[in-house]
């Protein structure tokens, strides 16, 4: 397994990526290469031209800017875990990112190349499904922003363009002492999740619950950014009986079948997996002080 | 359409300049253009962790890396982690005393980890040691002794450092 010949090409700037974009016809770009790099091996795909993003330092930053975490698309995996602004701010990044194949795999991948190959069960997709990023993109018309509820325009297939790239994403941030977790089901650590659960959970002083979200991974070809749930949370008190509902709410999605799990046990792990994670984000909100931090 | 850069980069404290097939993987650079056959290449598609050097002290799958993608930097390979040719690393040391390894194929990848990870953290649990290998596949020994061995080494380490154990 070698990947096949092609010409390689290791801009500075995102101009440069642009304009090499324009130029060649049938080119990838080579972010962590952690799916990008299997794929070449195995010639699954065959580009012309390979446009490695590693040396455009621009795009790798990690900041905070009011109540949003702005992250550079090719800021590393491991940066993100190791981060205290993203433990503090986004928690629920912070333990999905754990997921997140393994420690060799997460020293290399990037946050956009796993956005932008849009696997299904991957969890940073379902993280910024949850959090309703926001997804800037630059190309030969300029620069535009999406929200990720429209970034997926079908499998592994994001709604870019083939001669633009992302250059950040921004994650608004929950208050702090929100209620959040990421649960999967996995044959082993590290392997893709047939089913994943990501929940954001925020109550009133009454105990109501007055915002949550939801989203489910690997269960259909895109990640289901769950409103049905969060209509049926939103204004009542949480507990046992309303989680249940709302994980019979997502056994109803229309799943996938594949060589790993027939779709009905994919819906049977979306209902099970969503009343675990309601109740883990449940105890979690209940528990952290208003204005306390999450360390 | 066989396209070629010159690269300059350290392996094992060696400096190299070479001319690398762009197409060319780390692993396979190591391996045909070095001679560096220490570096193992089990699944060539990041399953198996065989492969994993450290590059600036971090570990990588040098099956997902291209050789031009490590020009300038540092990389560590199994036959770089002992401090001298007399002497093993505290991680060979305790991997032999434990028997944490039969066949040796998967090895190079486990230790190279494991040298980022005691660097990282040096008291690591059993369950920190066990996710910080699990993108590693042993298919002989049951990972147990590796564990055993592992703890021994940070045991060692730590005492060699001067600090408390």
């Amino acid at each position: 397994m070698k990947p096949p010949a092609f010409h390689y090409h290791d801009p500075r700037t995102v101009s440069d990526v642009v304009a090499l974009l324009a130029e060649c016809e049938n080119a990838k770009l080579l972010a962590g290469g952690q799916s990008l790099m299997p794929m070449l091996n195995m010639r699954y795909v065959l580009p012309d031209d390979v446009i490695d993003l590693n040396k455009v330092d621009a795009l790798s930053f990690l900041r905070k800017a009011g109540g949003v975490l702005e992250v550079g698309a090719m800021t590393r995996q491991r940066e993100l875990e190791y981060s205290d602004s993203v433990a503090r701010s986004c928690p629920l990044m912070r333990e999905a990112i754990l997921n997140v194949g393994h420690r060799q795999t997460r020293n290399r991948g990037t946050l956009a190349g796993s956005l932008c190959h849009l696997d299904p069960s991957a969890e940073l997709v379902s993280v910024a499904t949850a959090m309703g990023a926001i997804v800037h993109v630059a190309g030969p018309k300029g620069e535009r922003k999406l929200d990720f509820a429209d970034f997926p325009f079908g499998y592994m297939m994001p709604s870019i363009e083939a001669d633009e790239l992302v250059t950040q994403v921004d994650f608004p941030c929950w208050p702090a002492g929100h209620g959040f977790s990421f649960v999967e089901f996995a044959r082993r650590h590290g392997d893709f999740a047939i089913a994943s659960v990501a929940v954001l959970l925020e109550k009133d002083d009454g105990g109501t619950i007055k915002r949550a979200a939801l989203a489910l991974g690997g269960v259909a070809p895109v990640p289901v950014l769950m409103r049905e749930v969060e209509e049926i949370l939103v204004g009542q008190p949480a507990g046992e009986d309303l989680f249940r509902a709302a994980g019979e709410v997502c056994r109803k999605v229309e799943a996938v079948e594949d060589a790993n799990a027939p779709s009905a046990y994919r819906q049977h792990l979306a209902a099970v997996l969503c009343r675990r994670a309601l109740t883990i984000a449940d105890v979690r909100m209940s528990k952290i002080p208003k204005l306390g931090n999450h360390a | 359409m066989s396209e070629t850069r010159s690269i300059s980069l350290k392996v094992d404290g060696k400096s190299f300049d070479a001319d690398v097939e762009t197409r060319f993987t780390l692993a396979d650079f190591l391996r045909q253009q070095l001679g560096l056959t220490g570096t193992h290449l089990g699944c060539e598609h990041g399953v198996c962790g065989a492969c994993t050097v450290l590059m600036d002290g971090r570990s990588v799958r040098s099956c997902l890396m291209l050789a031009v993608q490590a020009d300038g930097h540092d990389i560590t390979t199994i036959a770089g982690i002992a401090p001298n040719s007399d002497e093993l690393h505290p991680l060979q040391q305790a991997f032999r005393n434990h028997h944490a390894l039969q066949c040796g194929y998967c090895t190079p990848g486990i230790l190279t980890t494991l040298v980022e990870l005691l660097g990282d953290n040096p008291d690591p649990s059993d369950d920190e040691i066990r996710n910080a290998i699990s993108g590693n596949l042993c298919r002989c020994t049951g990972y147990q002794p590796i564990i055993t061995a592992t703890q021994e080494a940070a045991r060692k380490m730590r005492e060699l450092r001067g600090g408390a154990s």
